[in-house]
């Protein structure tokens, strides 16, 4: 029946919302479908352990790890938390803003993998974004601290979408290009690139924009007795 | 030559080390659990090549092995891992200053120079890299340079290497394990039909006579599959060839080049709101120690919410003028 391997979706759906761990709510989605679509239990294996170690490249980043937690236990977070209160003028809002407008010029040219939470954001971003914004006053309360943290993964997720499909020679535009040729329709990867300067423009704005405003809030809510806590962030 | 794969063995090994670790603490969830995927990690490109010949048994078992990480997940605590104390690191910090920033540099700036120059490097017949994913070779190469660099700036014994490196893969747990599932789930979803009764549904509701109304059904449409699948490269052909191609190319004219830029972005914008997404999502609300799940999509639900109603904007008014 056509319909019938949307179960896979609402195992999903059912799943994440009743906050069961993710990783079995996956792949029993994995095998729901496959049993919808009528599929064997041997077929099914085949199709999940198949379709698993193809993607491995996702898993690359922990090789990050050992270099990291070896700087890590040097004191590589306190470092970098103490240089940046020395740069007076520095505030919060303009280092995640110069961080954007990197991410984004550097996925432009391709190399998305240069920076990313496990390279940049845990070791340098978040403890210097922690430093920008204990520079004026008392230090960050554990909920403000926590919110400049996810602020910054915030940053660099959004800076690596808007830029990537900028570049012509890699991931998306070929993707886009390789579809429509296979519908008979032939594209420049050029053009399809550049329409995507707009809404790279816009969402530099847009979350500049965001982040003076949250910078705000975060100064605001710090000029107040630690009694009062900050708001929920948006 | 180096190639990708010995990026794979080296995450194996580490996996395998990290293991072995737990091993010795009586962890022993964890230890099965990295044990299974450096077996995955490591046996990765044997399983493929028999797959393309049809021989569906190591298949079969890497599936096995999945289902048995998924039954190891949730035993996996995320309990925070002894660290050494924050007085000797402060030690460190003042007495290293800015030389611990040199390794931690090292990786995007290998990576860089690989990426960019990487190609070059050839004596004869001789590369040093393979040209096929030469920019994650690079990455890899970058990670075992800066380890090199920390291990010697720090004077930390070799071992340190793989008790800190178990010290932030524990802290992470399953959820380094998601993107890789979801990916999986991908896979299994393309394979059982699951994109074509997404769009047939879609076409169901919509009244297709009007291009604002085909524009939006495409354009949330990807927000929406995006959202589920947490990817907009898995929405991007199902989306398009369900909705974009025969309504809004085929009958109202649109123009495929913007039309495809746009879409892909707009599907982008999804991949803000998703847990689903969670390389980008909730490994980093892992690598930070947030309290909450989805601390990250709170974050940035904002803007991907402004950039949506622009993307929409941009796609009407772009797409049936050029």
């Amino acid at each position: 029946m056509h319909w019938l391997p949307l179960l896979g979706v609402a195992v999903v759906v059912i799943g994440f919302a009743l906050r069961f761990n993710p990783v079995p709510v996956v792949v029993a989605a994995g095998i729901a479908s496959g049993l919808a679509a009528g599929k064997s239990i041997g077929e099914i294996l085949a199709l999940l352990g198949q379709s698993f170690v193809s993607e491995r490249a996702l898993l690359l980043f922990v090789l990050t790890l050992p270099a990291i937690g070896v700087l890590e236990r040097a004191g590589l977070r306190e470092h970098a938390r103490n240089w940046i209160s020395t740069l007076r003028g520095l505030t919060l809002s303009r280092l995640l803003i110069a961080y954007l407008g990197l991410r984004q010029i550097l996925s432009m040219l391709g190399l998305t993998n240069v920076a990313g939470q496990a390279q940049t954001v845990r070791p340098l971003l978040a403890p210097m974004a922690e430093a920008a914004a204990e520079q004026r006053g008392q230090p960050l309360s554990r909920d403000e601290r926590n919110d400049v943290r996810a602020f910054s993964a915030a940053t660099d997720n959004i800076g690596l979408f808007f830029g990537e499909d900028v570049f012509i020679a890699l991931g998306a535009v070929l993707l886009i290009q390789g579809f429509y040729s296979q519908h008979g329709i032939e594209l420049e990867p050029l053009h399809i690139a550049l329409w995507a300067l707009p809404t790279a423009i816009a969402a530099f704005v847009i979350h500049a924009v965001r982040t003076v405003l949250f910078g705000r809030r975060l100064a605001r809510g710090r000029g107040k007795p630690a009694t009062e806590t900050t708001q929920a962030a948006d | 030559m180096l190639k990708i794969e010995h990026a794979y063995w080296l995450i194996a090994l580490f996996l395998a080390g990290a293991a072995w670790l737990n091993l010795r603490d009586r962890r022993w969830s964890h230890a099965a659990f990295w044990l299974v995927l450096a077996v995955l990690i490591g046996g990765g490109k044997y399983v493929l090549a028999a797959s393309a010949v049809h021989h569906e048994l190591p298949a079969q078992l890497a599936g096995i092995g999945v289902i048995a990480l998924a039954a190891l997940s949730p035993r996996m605590r995320r309990g925070h891992l002894v660290e050494r104390d924050e007085a000797a690191r402060m030690a460190d910090a003042q007495r290293l200053g800015h030389r611990l920033f040199g390794p931690a540099v090292l990786i995007p700036l290998v990576t860089l120079l690989v990426a960019l120059f990487g190609g070059w490097v050839a004596f004869g017949d001789w590369r040093l890299f393979d040209p096929t994913r030469m920019t994650l070779t690079g990455l890899a190469l970058a990670c075992v340079i800066a380890l090199i660099a920390a291990l010697w700036v720090t004077r930390a014994r070799p071992a340190a290497g793989l008790a800190e490196g178990r010290r932030l893969l524990d802290t992470l747990g399953w959820a380094a394990l998601l993107p890789l599932t979801l990916a999986a789930l991908g896979g299994v979803f393309a394979a059982t039909g699951v994109g074509s009764a997404v769009s047939d549904l879609v076409r169901m509701l919509i009244p297709v006579n009007s291009a604002l109304a085909c524009v939006i059904a495409y354009g949330l449409g990807m927000v929406l599959f995006t959202v589920i699948m947490g990817n907009a490269f898995a929405a991007f052909p199902v989306l398009t060839a369900g909705v974009g191609l025969p309504l809004l190319i085929q009958m109202h004219g649109a123009n495929p080049a913007i039309l495809g830029s746009l879409g892909m972005l707009t599907g982008y914008c999804g991949t803000l709101f998703t847990p689903m997404a969670a390389n980008f999502n909730i490994v980093p609300v892992a690598l930070l120690e947030l309290p909450g799940q989805n601390d990250v999509i709170r974050a940035q639900w904002k803007t991907g919410a402004a950039l949506l109603v622009v993307n929409l904007a941009l796609m009407y008014f772009l797409v049936f003028r050029f």
